[in-house]
């Protein structure tokens, strides 16, 4: 029934497809002694789209204590998921600073002396950042630690909740804003309107010792794996899924608009009719009212004028705004037993269950030592059968570990798994070989970071 | 036999002559070996009950195929012991000659078969390389379609360890032996360095010697003493597979298989078979200590044996319906350099230590237990032991990290094949020079001695250098255009070698007491001008070599002493041991402190004169002469007209913090003159065509000056009664059996024959002769020049004395791996190699005999 033509793939094809994207990060030693509760990371993505439009961070703050990891999942196009992989970190970063880091940063700016680095960025290669647009970035950020310097107090340290939900907002409504303000170089112009009319959804954690936060905005998901005391792995989801799957979504979003707009507000489970995610970045189309949205678009660059995507209006478009990137925060205490989180794009969790994925990231974890040892005991076991059960163990536990990167290993079985939950190579080649029109039919952009945590440095905390 | 049957233990004596620690098979077998050489007053202590270590887990395999020939005598000597045990002792030992098959599935494997018979008919042990088809007469089970070829032992031979074990113990106490189990030692007690007596958990005992045979627990214990004694061993988990009867049950005589190239040994065991492997991925344990598990409750592993399964189905394939009876996990102690560790320890005298097996303890206890007693008795053994001597390693070599990465290559090399000058890849990179960045950059490939890394050669730009280090090959290397190369440029320019690793001492007294030392200990006669260095052997009583060595006298009362690298401990003890305890009489050892750059080649003159604006002409610099010099903008290196390869070249010692700039200015100012780094190889070559000996190499404890033709340093009308002389004037009145040669191969293709290494035999008109002891292909003779020793007496009459005539006529030949190539025996290297420059009389006197 598969109407495409495949190419049979070879594994080293397979495998170069599969780690293409893939990056790990150990967080180094001192003295031998990790002192991070984050051992380090493994992320990938896999594209179904050409290009991708899902995009992925991960950094140091070096300013506060801390690490950051998100994953951005964007819609209609690429640009709002790259300008959050860019700049969200930074407008997190500078939210927790204290207020003397904020005035020392600002005087440095000021006076023209070198600034301090707030992050230390983990990238994979092509993991890129905008060299056009970063002046725009910088004084919007500018702006942002220029307000929060007058908002806080000496002596005082933001709450990292409030600052994680302050970030979200303020990088949404900067993207707005610079839309509509627009910017004298044309391509710069039409960059900010590409980013505002584009959307993208943001799922962030923040690790610092024992204190993990999520923030999400959106269907990306966080999910720690808990080892069991009799060693299998559990899931423990850390944020919400804002889509019609969440009745608590449903509620909210029609509560926000009048009762005559409840049937039209959420329909056939997106939000008008058209919005998967109930809450994004971007997306001022849903955002912005009629008005605003023409007058942006007429002063704007020619090349808006053919984009059909941005002129169109969506139906029932009565009470904006329809959409928010408000996110929702939750606080999690790590304990020795939570050994890892998975942040994913909706692509992963789609294909495989929650408890599935833990599951197997566990496994890929912790090795071999998951496997119950062999033994005799009083059995009548010849050599042959022995020699058939040691191969059969060996070549379980091989699939493991082709994959250094435990987030290559989940898309392995995300892509590739067959009815039985393993990896088939056929089914994997096939995938991997479909044509670009085709791939976006069988599958969605994935993206993995895979956080490791260290039990001994949180136990002791 | 003092048991723990008793309820009551026997009480420990409170003094005793010596106390053996470790109640297995090695403590047993040196008690009964002392015992047996009149000692008295020997106490056994077992913490356990005898044998319940590693002795009653072990697969009870005694064969003599092992990688060098004392090793192999040992095994036979153990041989011939346990066989006749029963008989002497009345104890069932389960002794069966059942031989041993060795297997080969490749031709490179057939080949370290056929170079082992060569050798095990040099020791008189008999051996048969047979075809595959002739092993299935042999052997029911095997599967021989994958083979090649074999080697039989016929002579090999099972035995129950814990028995053997028991049958020792019951002849030792009736020697007068006491044994007492459940008896630990806590440590030794020692004072102003000698062993005074144990501390145990029963109480102290006093003693003149200790015996540390704890196996795997001998690091312990060597620790646990107020002196550590370094004792380099580290345990493996070792994993064998017993089965249920066969359907056709295997009768007890069934040979044993090694097939080395499935990692695998089978034995017959109670009608089915006992198998078991050295995997390519071992799991080294006790790696903190003993407080972690008894070695009764080692785990099985199914999946880590499952390699080690697989390689015997393939071998025995009708083993597939034989029923698992056990698989047993007993853990085996490892050495660095898979060689056990015998000996006194250096700085501790009275500790001795036999222990680190490398999972051969049947097999060697016999003979190492015979071959400690001897020492202890008559300060040396009968036999070379020296590539087991403890006093091969030193502390360096006792970091747990260390242990544990190196014993984790050495397990799985003890059955991998081993083609020549292979090295060790763990534990690497612990001794560098500083130059050690500098010459890496340039292509260096390096190996290792006593912990130090040494340039072998130096791969130029351009070349694959990953398919340099997958070289392996009994043939033709393929550095052979790069040492080539470098020995060219050795003998046409200068070349420059780093030799920081040797060992350097300096010894200095207020007195005249470091000249009485070095006249008493050396051969030679130091009691030159200031500013000449003398070659020397330091030879012990029997007027063997301890040592072979440059002294340079700084003063009247300070002299630097260079030795070879792997001297560094055992000189060190020798020389203490015969220095009296004064305190205006200090040795220092500053191995550390120096980098040491050979140049070498004509132009080295040269390079040296424009570095120092000093004449380095013979005239104003004659050979074997040191001064103190500026070099570039360095002050005071130490510079010496000596090289250890014969070529003229001069040696600078420069204090390390000098040495990337001595170097540097060397290399920009020998740019003109062509010079190039060389390194060891290039060395190798030069020297043995030039027909130099090397301690530990050529030359051993029994060998003396005058059986390599180097009475010219022995100074015996010098005033003092030096170490040894009394045995060299006997022997020179009686003449020598034994004579170092040089033997240059023709008719040897160096580019399709087998190359030789060393231990090779040396036949003359047909007749054994004797072995070499090292080789090299000669790039200006282009040819292999072997040296070795030969003696006319091999067939077990008196010795004969060696004439000129026996060496001069007579049709020599080789034998490379069961192969023989015509040689000509040369007592004196070739002058024509001297003719570059012209040579005098003391020219000989050049040569450096160290290179090692």
């Amino acid at each position: 029934s598969q109407a495409w033509h495949t190419y049979y793939l070879t594994p080293p094809q397979v495998n170069s497809i599969l780690k293409a994207n893939e990056y790990s990060f150990k967080v180094p030693e001192f003295d031998g002694k990790n002192l991070s509760s984050v051992m380090g990371f493994d992320s990938n993505q896999l594209p179904a789209n050409a290009p991708i439009e899902d995009r992925r961070s991960a950094a140091t703050c070096l300013q506060t204590r801390g690490m950051l990891f998100g994953v951005f999942d964007g819609h209609a196009g690429c640009a709002c998921a790259q300008a959050l992989s860019e700049r969200l970190f930074y407008y997190t970063a500078v939210a927790m600073l204290q207020h003397e880091t904020l005035a020392e940063l600002e005087s440095a700016v000021e006076a023209g002396r070198p600034v301090q680095p707030v992050l230390q960025w983990h990238k994979h290669p092509n993991d890129y950042f905008s060299r056009e647009a970063s002046r725009l970035y910088f004084s919007s950020l500018r702006t942002y630690w220029q307000e929060l310097l007058d908002l806080s107090t000496p002596g005082e340290g933001p709450d990292t909740a409030e600052a994680l939900l302050s970030a979200f907002k303020r990088l949404d409504s900067d993207i707005s804003l610079e839309a509509q303000v627009g910017d004298p170089n044309s391509f710069l112009h039409y960059w900010v309107l590409r980013v505002a009319f584009s959307g993208a959804t943001a799922c962030m954690a923040h690790v610092d010792g024992a204190e993990l936060h999520v923030a999400n905005t959106g269907d990306c998901r966080a999910v720690l794996g808990i080892q069991e005391p009799d060693g299998s792995f559990s899931a423990l989801t850390l944020s919400n899924d804002h889509n019609a799957q969440n009745e608590e979504e449903v509620r909210r979003v029609r509560a926000e608009h009048p009762p005559s707009e409840a049937r039209t507000v959420v329909k056939q489970e997106r939000l008008l009719g058209l919005l998967m995610p109930f809450r994004a970045f971007g997306d001022v189309k849903f955002k912005w009212s009629i008005d605003l949205q023409r007058r942006v678009l007429e002063s704007g660059p020619d090349q808006l004028h053919n984009n059909e995507h941005a002129k169109f209006v969506p139906p029932n478009f009565h009470t904006p705004p329809y959409l928010t990137a408000e996110p929702e925060v939750r606080r999690h205490r790590l304990r020795p037993q939570d050994r890892f989180l998975v942040l994913a794009s909706d692509g992963l969790w789609e294909t495989l269950h929650r408890q599935e994925v833990v599951r197997i990231v566990g496994e890929h974890l912790t090795g071999v030592h998951q496997q119950q040892p062999v033994s005799v005991g009083g059995y009548r076991v010849t050599l042959g059968q022995m020699q058939g059960l040691l191969q059969e163990r060996k070549a379980r536990i091989s699939s493991t570990f082709e994959d250094q990167n435990a987030a290559t290993h989940l898309i392995r079985h995300a892509v590739g798994s067959n009815e039985f939950g393993a990896v088939d190579h056929e089914r994997l080649s096939k995938m991997l070989s479909l044509p670009e029109e085709l791939a976006r039919m069988y599958r969605d952009d994935i993206t993995v970071i895979i956080v490791q945590f260290n039990p001994h440095v949180i136990g002791a905390q | 036999l003092a048991t723990a049957q008793d309820t009551q233990p026997v009480p420990l004596p409170s003094q005793a002559r010596v106390v053996i620690c470790g109640g297995g098979i090695v403590g047993t077998s040196v008690a009964y070996h002392l015992a047996k050489l009149g000692w008295t007053e020997i106490v056994l202590l077992e913490q356990g009950r005898l044998g319940a270590g590693t002795t009653r887990l072990c697969a009870g395999i005694i064969s003599v195929a092992k990688p060098i020939s004392i090793e192999s005598q040992m095994a036979d000597y153990s041989n011939a012991l346990y066989e006749r045990l029963e008989e002497e002792t009345g104890v069932k030992t389960a002794f069966v000659r059942t031989g041993s098959l060795c297997l080969a599935q490749n031709q490179d494997r057939f080949l370290s078969l056929k170079r082992l018979a060569s050798r095990l008919r040099v020791l008189g042990i008999a051996c048969n390389v047979i075809k595959p088809k002739e092993v299935v007469k042999l052997h029911p089970l095997v599967n021989i379609h994958d083979l090649v070829g074999a080697l039989h032992l016929p002579g090999d031979a099972m035995a129950s360890p814990p028995d053997i074990n028991h049958a020792l113990a019951v002849a030792a106490a009736r020697h007068g032996v006491q044994i007492h189990e459940r008896t630990s030692v806590n440590h030794v007690l020692m004072e102003k360095g000698h062993v005074t007596g144990v501390e145990t958990d029963r109480g102290p005992i006093e003693c003149e010697y200790f015996v540390n045979c704890a196996g795997q627990w001998a690091y312990e214990l060597g620790q646990s003493s107020e002196v550590k004694v370094s004792v380099p061993l580290h345990g493996c988990e070792h994993f064998y597979l017993l089965t249920k009867p066969h359907h056709q049950p295997l009768h007890p005589n069934t040979p044993v298989v090694m097939d080395m190239d499935g990692r695998i040994y089978v034995r017959a065991w109670q009608g089915g078979i006992l198998s078991g492997g050295f995997e390519k991925n071992p799991k080294p344990i006790f790696t903190e200590g003993r407080n972690q598990l008894e070695i009764q409750n080692m785990q099985e592993d199914w999946d880590h044996f499952e390699p080690m399964l697989n390689a015997l189905l393939r071998r025995m394939p009708s083993l597939d319906s034989c029923e698992i009876h056990q698989l047993v996990n007993c853990p085996e102690s490892f050495t660095p350099d898979m060689r056990c560790l015998m000996g006194e320890t250096p700085g501790v005298h009275g500790y001795f230590v036999l222990a680190g097996m490398n999972s051969s303890g049947l097999s060697f206890a016999g003979g190492a237990g015979k071959y400690l007693a001897e020492w202890m008795t008559y300060g040396y053994p009968t036999a070379n032991v020296w590539p087991l001597d403890i006093k091969r390693f030193g502390n360096l070599q006792s970091s747990r990290t260390f242990l544990r990465h190196r014993v984790m290559e050495v397990m799985p090399l003890l059955y991998e094949l081993k083609v020549p000058r292979w090295d060790f890849q763990t534990g690497r990179q612990l001794r560098t020079s500083p130059l050690y960045d500098r010459l890496d950059t340039q292509g260096a490939r390096w190996m290792e001695k006593h912990g130090f890394e040494r340039a072998k050669y130096f791969v130029p730009a351009g070349k694959d250098l990953l398919a340099l280090d997958q070289s392996k090959t009994f043939y033709k290397p393929d550095w052979f255009d790069i040492v080539g190369a470098e020995v060219k440029c050795c003998k046409e320019a200068v070349c420059v070698i780093d030799m920081s690793s040797f060992t350097k001492f300096e010894l200095t007294s207020t007195g005249d007491q470091a000249l009485e030392l070095l006249q008493r200990l050396c051969a030679n006669d130091l009691d030159v001008p200031v500013g000449h260095i003398v070659h020397t052997g330091m030879l012990n009583e029997r007027g063997g070599y301890e040592n072979d060595c440059s002294v340079v006298r700084l003063s009247k009362n300070s002299f630097f002493i260079i030795s070879p690298t792997d001297q560094q401990v055992h000189c060190w003890s020798w020389i203490k041991r015969y220095m009296p305890s004064d305190p205006q009489l200090h040795l220092e050892d500053v191995s550390w402190k120096y980098t040491a750059l050979n140049l070498i080649g004509p132009r080295a003159m040269d390079v040296l004169s424009e570095l120092s604006y000093v004449s380095m002409t013979p005239e104003h610099f004659p050979t074997l002469f040191c001064k103190e010099m500026s070099v570039g903008y360095a002050n005071g290196i130490r510079v010496m007209s000596m090289t250890h390869t014969g070529e003229p070249g001069f040696m600078l010692y420069i204090p390390i913090e000098y040495a990337l700039h001595v170097y540097n200015e060397v290399m920009s100012v020998g740019q003109k003159y062509g010079i190039r780094n060389a390194g060891y190889y290039a060395l190798r070559s030069l020297r043995i065509e030039k027909f130099f000996a090397f301690w530990g190499q050529d030359l051993d404890s029994f060998t003396t000056p005058l059986e390599c033709g180097r009475e010219f340093r022995v100074k015996f009308d010098k005033g003092t009664d030096f170490l040894g002389r009394q045995a060299l004037m006997q022997q020179r009145q009686e003449g020598i059996t034994r004579r170092f040669v040089m033997l240059v191969l023709e008719d040897h293709d160096a580019e399709l024959d087998l190359w030789p290494w060393w231990g090779e035999p040396i036949y003359r008109n047909g007749q054994l002769v004797g072995v070499t002891t090292s080789s090299a292909y000669s790039y200006t003779l282009e040819r292999h020049v072997c040296l070795g020793f030969v003696s006319p007496a091999t067939a077990g009459q008196n010795p004969t004395v060696i004439t000129p005539d026996f060496i001069n006529r007579g049709d020599y030949e080789v034998d490379i791996a069961g192969q023989r190539y015509p040689a000509k025996a040369k007592l004196y290297p070739f002058s024509s190699l001297f003719a570059q420059q012209r040579r005098r009389k003391d020219d000989m006197e050049l040569s450096n005999f160290q290179g090692k």
